[in-house]
């Protein structure tokens, strides 16, 4: 199970490598959520860096050498609206 | 009306039934209606048929795809000739200047694919841009590579892109993005591949068209062609019978 620390630096990473260190430092990133067994998170960002740490999500193929993949489920401007989304999008998924 | 998100370059190994069926099932999950693998042009019918059914349990449609390697401009047009009225959609992976410009003129081929990360073997300028505005051929993306590589590859892949995707929009080529991969796990949601594009600078609204409008247009206008009721542009049958 990756863990919340891994999983985190694999995203700077990520940002840092697209980026570089000023793109990076332009996204506002925090992690504000982790759920190891689950396999989600919730990250903050800033508005204007939604796409970059998106596309940053979506280049990690590797976390601590092993082959991963992040997909975005739902995106939203507070950390409340997301929280319903996401049980409004497990109802509907399950 | 929700928007149809379509990946035309899906490339498992079908001989591994098991890892197409993943990808298929991977490909709707992450939210694609509309898949198209890369067949041999060999592939029989019943193949075919099974892949349509496997896609349709998957929730998603099923378009076939061929890629044509052409050795020379000849080539390309005798394998059109052969081919165009079996597969849904036709590539043509360009290695050479001559079969990149033939590829262009004609309006037989739906994709115009450059598979080198060598940008002296790219040969998306100017011209090839022109003649492919008057064709129907789309500009393909493959973005494999942009997850693949990294470093200065992927940098210089990045700035070939740019510049290709400069010269479409300039010539209003459209452009199609897809993933090229060959393993469920480098599969990505559609709006996730179109934020990759911005890495060469290509708009969020042109690159959502990109995964969704540009592929399904290309898919519904090849259907209609291929239709046993279509005629000629404009002009398709609506009722047979003796006293129509």
């Amino acid at each position: 199970m990756v863990s919340s620390k891994e999983f985190i630096d694999a995203v700077w990473n990520a940002l840092l490598r697209l980026y570089g260190e000023y793109g990076a430092s332009r996204s506002g990133l925090a992690l504000i959520d982790y759920d190891g067994e689950k396999g989600m998170a919730v990250v903050r960002t800033l508005r204007t860096a939604v796409e970059m740490v998106r596309a940053a999500l979506a280049s990690i193929t590797k976390i601590q050498d092993k082959p991963a993949a992040i997909h975005v489920i739902k995106v939203s401007g507070t950390i409340r609206a997301l929280y319903k989304k996401m049980k409004h999008h497990a109802a509907d998924t399950t | 009306m929700k928007r149809i998100y379509a990946d035309l370059h899906l490339c498992p190994n079908l001989t591994d039934t098991e890892q197409v069926a993943r990808m298929t099932r991977r490909a709707s999950e992450l939210g694609y209606r509309l898949i198209a693998m890369s067949l041999l042009s060999n592939f029989a019918e019943e193949k075919i048929r099974w892949l349509q059914k496997l896609c349709k349990e998957a929730d998603v449609d099923f378009a076939s795809r061929v890629d044509l390697k052409p050795k020379t401009p000849k080539d390309l047009i005798n394998s059109l000739r052969k081919l165009r009225r079996r597969f849904e959609i036709i590539a043509v992976m360009c290695e050479s200047k001559s079969v990149a410009r033939q590829a262009a003129k004609d309006r037989r081929v739906d994709l115009l694919n450059f598979t080198s990360l060598d940008f002296r073997r790219r040969f998306f300028d100017k011209a090839e841009a022109e003649l492919a505005s008057k064709g129907s051929a789309s500009l393909e993306i493959d973005m494999k590579h942009l997850l693949t590589l990294e470093g200065s590859p992927r940098t210089k892949h990045l700035s070939s892109l740019r510049r290709e995707t400069t010269i479409a929009k300039e010539f209003e080529v459209p452009i199609v993005i897809s993933s090229g991969v060959s393993s469920e796990l480098l599969v990505r949601k559609p709006r996730d591949l179109a934020a990759l594009a911005s890495l060469f600078d290509l708009e969020k609204t042109s690159a959502i068209e990109a995964v969704s409008k540009n592929p399904l247009s290309i898919v519904k206008r090849n259907r209609q062609k291929l239709s046993p009721n279509f005629v000629a542009p404009g002009i398709r049958i609506v009722r047979r019978g003796k006293d129509c």
